[in-house]
C-alpha cells in the first residue's frame, strides 16, 4: 500500500506533571510514510526528545494520539544505551526476537565501522563507537520505523556523514521511515526528504518543508534561504558534516 | 562509562572489602599468618593461667577432643544435618525473599502492602519467630528450618527491593521498544542489574543464617551442632563447645569464601571494566 503512513502522530497537547506544569508542545499533527527521512529540528529544548518518546510510544501522557503501522521500531537514543554486561555482538543478538532467523550480526557491525567490536563491550568503546553500535543494534530488527535522537553529537565530519549516508540508504532500499532529531540545518538538507521545525513555547511545529532532489540546486537554495529566514536560531548552529563544502557527501546521499 | 548512564549504586556490604578489597599479597598472608599464631598464643597462655583447665582448655586439649569426637563419626553427624538445616533455609529464604524483594521494588502497590509485613519481620526478635514456630508447628525440623527462613527473608527483601529499585529506567524503554520477552527481560536486563543485590544478600544471609540455625537446634531439636553446644554446656564441656563451635564456623568461613566470594566478584565484574 504505497503512501500508507507508518506514523501518525497527533498531539494537542504535551505537558509534564510537576511543580510548574508548563505545556511543551501543542498541536503537533504530521504524518510520515515508509521511505522517507524525516529530520526533526528545534532549538535545545524545544521538545525534540519529548516528540520521539511519545512517536515511540514511551510516553502516553499526552492529550492526543498516535499510530504506528505493523513493524518493528528501531531507536537510537542520545545516549547509546547499550547492556554494559553484554558484549557488543550480544547486544545486538538481544533485541532480535527468539525464533526469528538472526541477522548478519559481522555485516552490520560492518556497515557502521565496528567489525572489530564485536566481542567487546561497552565500556571499552568511544562515545562515538557506542552511538554506532546502538545503530547497528536499531537495525538488527529490520525497522519499520527508525528512530534517532541527535546521533549526529559528538561524532566527527566522517563518520556523522557515514552515518547520514547510511540512514538515506536505508530508507531507499528497505522503505524503513526514518525520523532523525538533530540540530545542523545543512546536514539535514544532504539527508532528509523533509525538514519539521518545532518552534515556539509551547512548541508547535512551525514548518513542514519537502526538501527538492539534491540535484535541484536551486530548489535546496530555496527551502535553506526560506529555514533561515523565519528561523534566525538555526543560522547560529555550528556548520555541520553535511555543508554545502562536502558536495561529495550531498550528492552521495542520494544517489 | 559509556553505555552505563551513571555509577550505579554499589550494593550494601560491597564497599568495604568485595570491591576495593586489597590485593592478598604475600606480606599480606604472613600477616593474617601471624596475627592467627598470635591468638592461638594468647589462647594458649591464657588457658595456662586459668584456673582450671575445664575453664579454659590448651589448644592442644580442644585438638584431642575435636580428633576424638571426628572419629566416633559424632562431629561429622551434627555438623552435615546442620549444614542441612542451613542450605535448605538460606535457600528459601533467598529464593522467597528475592521474589518478593524484586516484587516490591518493582510495584508501588505491592511494595505498600508488603511494607507492614517487613517492619513487624524486622523487628520481631528471632527467638520470638523460633519459639511461636515450634508452638505452632510442632518440635520438628519443618518447624526449625521454617523459623529461621521467616527471621531470615526479610532482610533479604530489602536488600534485593534497593536493588530493583536501582535499576535504570532507560534499560526499561530499550525493553518496551525491542519487544524483549520476559524471559530475556529477565536474564538479560533484571538479573545483571540484581546481581550484586543478590550476591550481597547472600553474603551476609549465610553468616546470619549458620548463627540462627545454631539457635534453633539448641531451643528444640535433638541433634546439630546447636543442639551439641547445648549438651556440652549442660556438661561443663568447655574443650567441647570450642571444638564443635570452630570447626563449624571454620566450614562456614571455606564456604564463604569459596562459594559466596567468588560469586560477588563475578557480579560486580562488568562494572569494573571500563
Ligand atoms: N521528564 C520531564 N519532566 C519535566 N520536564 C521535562 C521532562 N523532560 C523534558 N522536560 C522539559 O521539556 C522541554 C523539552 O525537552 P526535550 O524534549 O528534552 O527537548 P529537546 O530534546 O528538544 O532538547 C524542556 O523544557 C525540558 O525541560
Ligand atoms: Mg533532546
Amino acid at each position: 500500500m504505497p503512501g500508507a503512513a507508518v506514523l501518525d502522530l497527533r498531539i494537542r497537547e504535551k505537558r509534564f506533571t510537576g511543580a510548574r506544569p508548563l505545556p511543551v508542545l501543542r498541536d503537533v499533527h504530521f504524518r510520515a510514510a515508509p521511505g522517507e527521512v524525516v529530520a526533526l529540528l528545534g532549538r535545545s529544548g524545544a521538545g525534540k526528545s519529548t516528540l520521539l518518546r511519545i512517536a515511540l510510544g514511551l510516553d502516553r501522557a499526552f492529550d492526543g494520539g498516535v499510530k504506528l503501522a505493523h513493524g518493528r521500531v528501531g531507536v537510537v537514543f542520545q545516549e547509546p544505551r547499550l547492556l554494559p554486561w553484554l558484549t557488543v555482538a550480544e547486544n545486538l543478538r538481544l533485541v532480535v526476537t527468539e525464533g526469528v532467523p538472526e541477522p548478519d550480526i559481522p555485516a552490520l557491525l560492518a556497515a557502521v565501522g565496528l567489525e572489530d567490536a564485536a566481542s567487546r563491550r561497552p565500556g571499552e568503546l568511544s562515545l562515538g563507537m557506542a552511538r554506532r553500535a546502538a545503530v547497528a543494534r536499531a537495525l538488527a530488527v529490520d525497522p519499520a520505523l527508525l528512530v534517532l535522537d541527535e546521533p549526529f553529537v559528538s561524532l566527527d565530519r566522517r563518520l556523522a556523514s557515514g552515518l547520514g549516508a547510511l540512514l538515506t540508504l536505508r530508507a531507499r532500499r528497505q522503505r524503513t521511515l526514518v525520523l532523525v532529531a538533530m540540530h545542523d540545518v545543512e546536514h539535514a538538507l544532504a539527508i532528509a526528504d523533509r525538514i519539521l521545525v518545532l518552534h515556539g513555547a509551547p512548541a508547535g511545529l512551525a514548518a513542514d518543508f519537502a526538501v527538492p532532489a539534491r540535484d535541484d540546486v536551486a530548489g535546496v537554495a530555496r527551502v535553506r534561504g526560506a529555514l533561515l529566514h523565519r528561523f534566525a536560531f538555526l543560522a547560529a548552529e555550528e556548520p555541520g558534516p553535511g555543508a554545502a563544502a562536502d558536495p561529495a557527501l550531498a550528492s552521495g546521499g542520494r544517489a | 562509562m559509556i553505555g552505563m548512564p551513571a555509577e550505579l549504586p554499589l550494593a550494601p556490604g560491597l564497599r568495604d572489602d568485595a570491591v576495593a578489597a586489597p590485593k592478598r599479597t604475600v606480606a599480606g598472608l604472613r600477616d593474617r599468618a601471624l596475627s592467627l599464631l598470635v591468638l592461638l598464643a594468647v589462647w594458649w597462655i591464657g588457658a595456662r593461667l586459668a584456673a582450671s583447665p575445664q575453664l579454659l582448655p590448651s589448644p592442644e586439649q580442644v585438638l584431642a577432643v575435636f580428633l576424638r569426637l571426628l572419629r566416633s563419626g559424632d562431629l561429622p553427624f551434627n555438623i552435615a544435618i546442620t549444614l542441612a538445616r542451613v542450605a535448605v533455609a538460606f535457600g528459601l529464604a533467598m529464593v522467597v525473599g528475592s521474589v518478593l524483594g524484586y516484587l516490591a521494588g518493582r510495584s508501588a502497590r505491592f511494595d505498600a502492602v508488603i511494607d507492614p509485613w517487613l517492619t513487624v519481620g524486622l523487628n520481631l526478635p528471632v527467638l520470638v519467630v523460633i519459639v511461636l514456630a515450634y508452638i505452632w508447628i510442632g518440635l520438628n525440623d519443618l518447624a526449625a528450618v521454617l523459623a529461621v527462613a521467616i527471621a531470615k527473608t526479610p532482610t533479604v527483601v530489602v536488600t534485593i527491593r534497593e536493588g530493583a529499585r536501582a535499576f535504570d529506567p532507560q534499560l526499561d524503554d530499550l525493553a518496551i521498544i525491542y519487544r524483549l520477552s520476559r524471559r530475556r527481560r529477565l536474564r538479560r536486563v533484571a538479573l545483571p542489574q540484581l546481581a550484586p543485590y543478590l550476591a550481597a544478600a547472600g553474603r551476609s544471609g549465610l553468616s546470619i543464617t549458620w548463627k540462627i540455625v545454631l539457635m534453633v537446634e539448641l531451643l528444640g531439636r535433638p541433634n546439630g551442632v546447636g543442639f551439641e553446644l547445648n549438651l556440652q554446656f549442660q556438661n561443663f564441656d568447655v574443650a567441647g563447645i570450642l571444638a564443635y563451635g570452630l570447626s563449624f564456623a571454620a566450614i562456614m568461613l571455606v564456604v564463604e569464601a569459596t562459594l559466596l566470594q567468588p560469586w560477588e566478584r563475578r557480579a560486580n565484574a562488568w562494572r569494573c571494566r571500563a
